[in-house]
C-alpha cells in the first residue's frame, strides 16, 4: 500500500530550545485510520505540523504522498480540522458558508460552479448537517460546529483527513458521535485519517493503529495491544 | 445643503468611504484585528507631519506612511516576532511619537492639521474626489475578487494555509487595503477616527445579521448611513465630520444591540 505520510529519523526543536521530537519514524499507509496521542507538551501537535509541512525538521525527512511535505504541491488532497480555539466558531457564518470556504483553494476567485455546489451539498450530507446548513454557526452546539468544519475539510474531496484535538470543548456524547462519524467516513470514502488528540477514547474502538508520542514514539500498534495502564482514563462512553 | 458644491463633493466622497471602510473592516473584525486601523491611522499622522515638513501634499505622505505601517504590522505578525496586539502597539506608539516630533519640527500645530485628524467637509476638492473614487473602487474590486479566499483565511487561517492558499499574501492584501482606506478617508473622517468607521458598522451588523453575506451587506449599509447622517449633522451643527460620523455609527450599534436584546 502506498504511503500517505512518512517521517524518517525526524528530530525537531523550536530554535535553540530543547528537543520536542527525537528520532521519530512513522509510516501511515493510504487508507489507514490512525490516532496520534500523548500528553500535552509531548510533541504530537509538532508532529502534526511537521506532517502538514508547516514546520521543517531539524533532522530527518517528512514525506506526504511521497513528496517532501514542505514543498508538497497537491495540498487540496489534505483536509484539515484545526484546534477549536483557532477556528472561527463565533464568526457570523452559516454552516453552508463555512463548508463553501472549503472550496476556496480549488476556486479562489470567481463564482462557485455546479461541481463546487455539489461537493458542498455532498459534504453536508455526509456529516448529517444538511438540515442545519442555513443556521448560523454560533447558534449550534460544539459537536455540531465540529461537524460543520469536518464538512468544510471534506468539501475539497481530500485523500488525507487530519484532525487536531477535535474533542476539545465537546461533550462526551458528541465525542462518541464524532468517533462514529469518522469511522463511517473512513469506511465509505477510504480516506486516510490522522486523529491527533490527548484523548483518544472516542476513536479507540475504530482506529487501526494508535501512536503514543512523548518526545519519541513510545507505542505504535493496535489499541488492543496497548498496556491497560495507558488507556485513556478521561473518557467514559456515553 | 446640496446646493453647495463642497457638500456635494463631501457626500460623494463620503459615500465611497462609507462603503469601503466597513467592507475592509469586516475582515479586520473577523481576524480579531479591530484595532489595526487605529495603529495604521497613527502612522498616517506621522505621514501628515512628514508632508508638512517636506512641503509636499500630506495626503500622499500619509498614504505612503499608512502602507509602510500596515506592511510593518503584517511583517511582525507573520514572522512571529511580536504577537498581533504587540505588533500593533509598537507601530501605534512609534507612529504617534514620530508624528508629534515631526509636526513640532515643521511648526504645523494649527487648524489645518486638525482637519486631517478629525476630518473636514470643506476640504474635499474635485481632484480629491477623483483620487478617492479610483482608489476606493479599485479596493472594492480587489475585495470582491478575493472574497472567498479572504473568508477562508478569516474562518480558519491554519486550514487555509494547509489547503495551499497564499495566507501571508492575503493577510498582506487586507492590511494594505486597510492602509488605503485610511488614506482615502482622511479628508472626510480624519485619520484618528477612520478606524471606528471600519469597525463599528461591522460590530453593529453582527448583532442582527444571519450569515456572512448579510453581515457584509448590512455593514456597508450601516457605514453608508453613518456617513450620510454624520455629514448632515456636521453641516448643520458646524462640527468636525469625523466625530459626528463615528457617533452616528455608535447610534447604529446601540440600535442593533437593542434589536438583538428584544429578539432574545
Amino acid at each position: 500500500m502506498p504511503l500517505a505520510l512518512e517521517l524518517d529519523g525526524v528530530d525537531f526543536a523550536y530554535g535553540q530550545g530543547p528537543a520536542v521530537l527525537t528520532d521519530v519514524d512513522l509510516r501511515v499507509a493510504e487508507g489507514e485510520f490512525v490516532a496520534i496521542a500523548g500528553p500535552n507538551g509531548g510533541g504530537k501537535t509538532t508532529l502534526l505540523r511537521l506532517a502538514l509541512g508547516l514546520e521543517r525538521p531539524t533532522r530527518g525527512a517528512v514525506l506526504l504522498f511521497g513528496e517532501a511535505a514542505r514543498t508538497f504541491g497537491a495540498r487540496t488532497k489534505i483536509g484539515y480540522l484545526a484546534q477549536r480555539t483557532k477556528i472561527g466558531v463565533h464568526a457570523p457564518a452559516t454552516v453552508r458558508e463555512v463548508v463553501e470556504a472549503g472550496r476556496a483553494a480549488l476556486r479562489p476567485v470567481g463564482r462557485l460552479r455546479r461541481d463546487d455546489h455539489a461537493a458542498v451539498e455532498e459534504a453536508l450530507e455526509r456529516v448529517g448537517m444538511h438540515e442545519l446548513a442555513g443556521r448560523r454557526l454560533s447558534t449550534l452546539s460544539g459537536g455540531q460546529q465540529q461537524r460543520a468544519f469536518i464538512a468544510k475539510a471534506l468539501a475539497a474531496h481530500p485523500s488525507l483527513l487530519v484532525l487536531d484535538e477535535p474533542t476539545t470543548g465537546v461533550d462526551v456524547a458528541a465525542q462518541d458521535a464524532l468517533g462514529a462519524l469518522l469511522h463511517r467516513l473512513h469506511e465509505e470514502l477510504g480516506v486516510t485519517i490522522l486523529y491527533v488528540s490527548h484523548e483518544f477514547g472516542a476513536v479507540e474502538r475504530f482506529v487501526q493503529r494508535l501512536v503514543l508520542v512523548r518526545e519519541r514514539i513510545v507505542f505504535d500498534g493496535p489499541p488492543s495491544q496497548l498496556p491497560g495502564l495507558w488507556h485513556d482514563p478521561s473518557h467514559t462512553h456515553a | 445643503m446640496l446646493d453647495l458644491e463642497f457638500m456635494r463633493l463631501a457626500f460623494a466622497a463620503g459615500a465611497i468611504v462609507g462603503v469601503l471602510a466597513p467592507a475592509v473592516g469586516f475582515f479586520l473584525v473577523q481576524r480579531e484585528m479591530s484595532l489595526i486601523g487605529d495603529g495604521i491611522g497613527h502612522v498616517a499622522f506621522a505621514g501628515v507631519a512628514a508632508g508638512y515638513l517636506l512641503g509636499i501634499s500630506p495626503v500622499w505622505t500619509a498614504l505612503a506612511a499608512a502602507l509602510i505601517g500596515a506592511g510593518g504590522i503584517e511583517w511582525l505578525r507573520a514572522r512571529r516576532q511580536a504577537a498581533g496586539d504587540q505588533a500593533l502597539a509598537i507601530v501605534f506608539y512609534t507612529g504617534i511619537a514620530g508624528g508629534v516630533v515631526l509636526i513640532s519640527a515643521a511648526g504645523a500645530l494649527n487648524a489645518n492639521l486638525f482637519s486631517y485628524l478629525f476630518g473636514s467637509i470643506l476640504t474635499v476638492t474635485g481632484s480629491d474626489l477623483v483620487v478617492i473614487a479610483v482608489l476606493g473602487i479599485g479596493a472594492l474590486v480587489v475585495l470582491a475578487v478575493l472574497m472567498r479566499a479572504l473568508i477562508a483565511v478569516s474562518l480558519d487561517e491554519d486550514g487555509a494555509r494547509v489547503a495551499g492558499l497564499p495566507v501571508p499574501v492575503l493577510n498582506g492584501v487586507i492590511s494594505m487595503l486597510a492602509a488605503l482606506t485610511i488614506g482615502v478617508s482622511m479628508r472626510i473622517v480624519g485619520i484618528l477616527l477612520i478606524a471606528a468607521l471600519m469597525v463599528l458598522p461591522v460590530i453593529a451588523a453582527q448583532r442582527v445579521a444571519w450569515s456572512l453575506r448579510s453581515t457584509i451587506g448590512l455593514s456597508i449599509c450601516f457605514g453608508l448611513l453613518s456617513v450620510l447622517v454624520g455629514l448632515t449633522v456636521s453641516y448643520y451643527a458646524n462640527l468636525p465630520p469625523g466625530g459626528t460620523i463615528v457617533l452616528a455609527g455608535t447610534a447604529v450599534f446601540l440600535a442593533t444591540s437593542t434589536v438583538e436584546a428584544l429578539r432574545r
